[in-house]
């Protein structure tokens, strides 16, 4: 992936950090049709692994150039703020989600679901809930990847102060507590029990590497990802995981892969993000840079602009897309969960959240321009 | 808009038409067929006797108005009954609510030994999502139950979740139902896919799965349909074992 030269915003990791947002908005969707077109379906790594990459990518891109211009202390505050911002974001999202499961509690009642019932029984001891969800332990199910940011962001001034003076240190670094972490299974502990479901010790790799390659790591690549070697060799590989991933959903199928690459292969570790999707996702990227070059002038096209507004206020369009599927989801089980209300709901998701979006750029811009404010910093913010 | 007028179309049309036939959710289920053997199982058939032991959570139990046992244990009872006939069988259940596949684990080899099943039937997966237990503790905690099962002479059918759409967004159990599944391929164990056959069900319109209600009447179908394929599927993966197939009518 070329850098692009100081000022100039590379408009493809809007791009696809907007398209990594909708896919993770549909997927956080249950019994939705529209499931079907998201990555995951086909392949190891889904959108969590576009996103945290381009989130490190931007983050060093962003605070990279604060820490050379206005020095460590500067750059890590404004980090330390942004980790803060999107704690709030997220425990404002715990809080709908109570909302949610609250009403659901009072007013849902089958002698068929009286196990599932149990998943409210935290609902009684809202002591520790609530303090066990202020902790990051407690984390409902589809919002464990703001809390993965949070830590991610936490731990990032020491290691972009390294990036930027030794890079290959850092880098070597992560990929060291990486290999740890397989080794001694290190992970941060959750409530009630069990671990966190996007383990910080082992997707801080990602990140880190999508910093390493915001910062001048993927000028240095470049020789190797423009190689048709690479080419080759990154399609063989999602044909590949195409082919073992449709022996999920198509049965039968399963019998046709052989019992070693069964036992070699599963599980496949979302949790500790398995060297099999880090591949799946960095094939992705290869095939991607090939086929997407950065002077694409479709890229300014107005059919990309939608992906590209939501990919550009990513904290705000994430957390927007997790009430959304919350909500849809809610929609769909009080009014109709037919294939129609599947394509309404998301479509209108999508729509709502191009249009906030839309609306964010429209007051930055608004309030850059009214006296006394300043305007923000030339990146946007990064997540 | 216009979409949502269809939604709300389908609504309509869609809404009252669940099936009260018996045979109409064996057929929505779709192909329910084992991956496996059960040997043990032929073999309990052709010495006209199968003990059959359900472990499970609260989900493999269910009690009627009257106080009745309506749940698939009960169900499966009937259902190997008439499709075994000569052959003596009983099925045993140790259900507790709030059951992890840990703690099951744990009194799976004392339970082989004592009441000696050619099967045991092992609901889990639930209580180990609500509590969020470390899919990989989950995963084995399954293989060694297949193991001492394997052990105790008994073979293991494993039943995943129930599929509960109002908790589908709450409720994360696809770690745990891909944990099962893939110890079911690698052990060589019959998995009977409750959260598969029940979304067929929604999605076909046999079942109303969104009801806020008390009543039992839909639970208690629910149940019975489980415990007929559950028996269907017993039956078929005994065949599976050639040995034994000329008893088995």
């Amino acid at each position: 992936m070329p850098v692009p030269a100081p000022g100039e915003r590379d408009l493809r990791l809007d791009l696809f950090r907007g398209l990594a947002l909708w896919l993770i908005f549909l997927d956080h969707i249950p019994s939705n049709i529209l499931n079907w077109i998201t990555i995951r379906n086909y392949g190891f790594s889904d959108a969590t692994e576009i996103f945290v990459f381009i989130s490190g990518y931007t983050a060093a891109f962003v605070y990279g150039r604060a820490m050379r211009e206005r020095g460590v202390v500067v750059a890590s505050a404004r980090i330390l703020k942004r980790t803060w911002q999107i704690y709030v974001a997220h425990v404002f999202l715990f809080a709908i989600y109570m909302a949610e499961i609250s009403y659901v509690a009072a007013t849902f009642e089958n002698p068929l679901y009286g196990e599932e019932m149990g998943i409210f029984d935290f609902l009684r001891q809202p002591d520790i809930t609530l303090v066990q969800a202020l902790l990051l332990k407690f984390k409902p199910a589809n919002m464990d990847v703001l809390p993965l940011y949070i830590v991610l962001l936490a731990g990032f001034p020491p290691m972009l102060w390294i990036l930027v003076r030794a890079p290959a240190a850092a880098l070597g670094a992560s990929l060291l507590l990486y290999l740890l972490t397989w080794n001694f299974g290190w992970n941060l502990p959750a409530y009630p029990s069990g671990y966190w479901v996007f383990n910080p010790f082992a997707w801080q790799l990602l990140f880190v590497f999508g910093a390493w390659c915001g910062l001048g790591g993927a000028k240095r690549l470049a020789a190797l990802i423009e190689s048709p070697i690479t080419f080759v060799v990154a399609v063989l590989y999602l044909v590949f995981a195409c082919a073992i991933a449709l022996t999920w959903y198509i049965p039968g199928l399963d019998h046709f892969v052989p019992k070693w690459l069964e036992d070699w292969m599963y599980p496949i570790d979302k949790t500790n993000l398995d060297v099999l999707r880090f591949a799946h996702f960095m094939a992705l990227a290869v095939v991607t840079v090939r086929l997407v070059p950065q002077q694409w002038t479709f890229l300014n096209s107005l059919w990309l602009r939608p992906a590209i507004l939501c990919g550009q206020h990513s904290l705000e369009i994430f957390c927007l897309g997790v009430f959304l599927s919350f909500a849809g989801h809610f929609a769909m089980v009080e009014i109709n969960e037919g294939i129609a209300m599947q394509i309404a709901v998301s479509v209108l998701g999508i729509v709502a959240m191009v249009a906030t979006a839309a609306l964010i750029s429209w007051y930055k811009r608004v309030e850059g321009r009214s006296p006394g404010s300043r305007p923000g910093p030339p990146g946007a913010p990064t997540l | 808009m216009r979409l949502l007028a269809a939604a709300l179309a389908c609504a309509l049309i869609g809404g009252g038409a669940f099936a009260k036939d018996t045979e109409g959710c064996i057929i929505a289920a779709g192909a329910v067929t084992p991956d496996f053997a059960l040997p043990h199982v032929a073999a309990a058939i052709a010495k006209k006797r199968l003990d059959v032991v359900v472990i499970g959570s609260a989900s493999s139990e269910l009690t009627g108005p009257s106080g009745s046992n309506i749940a698939y244990p009960t169900r499966l009872a009937v259902a190997l009954g008439n499709l075994l006939p000569g052959v003596a069988v009983k099925v045993a259940t140790y259900a507790q609510a709030r059951e992890t596949a840990g703690e099951m684990e744990r009194k799976l080899s004392r339970i082989a030994v004592q009441s000696k099943p050619a099967l045991v039937v092992w609901q889990t997966g639930t209580a180990d999502a609500i509590r969020g237990v470390d899919p990989d503790d989950f995963r084995l905690a399954l293989e060694d139950g297949v193991d001492s099962l394997r052990a105790g002479g008994a073979d293991t059918v494993f039943m995943n979740m129930q599929y509960s759409p109002r908790t589908e967004t709450m409720l994360a159990v696809d770690a745990y139902g891909d944990a099962m599944r893939m110890v079911a391929l690698q052990q060589e164990v019959v998995l009977f896919d409750r959260l598969a056959i029940m979304k067929r069900w929604n999605e076909a319109g046999v079942f109303d799965l969104y009801a806020a209600t008390r009543k039992t009447d839909v639970a208690e179908q629910v149940h019975d349909c489980l415990g007929r394929l559950l028996a269907k599927v017993v039956v078929e993966a005994a065949k599976l074992t050639s040995a034994y197939k000329k008893d088995i009518p």
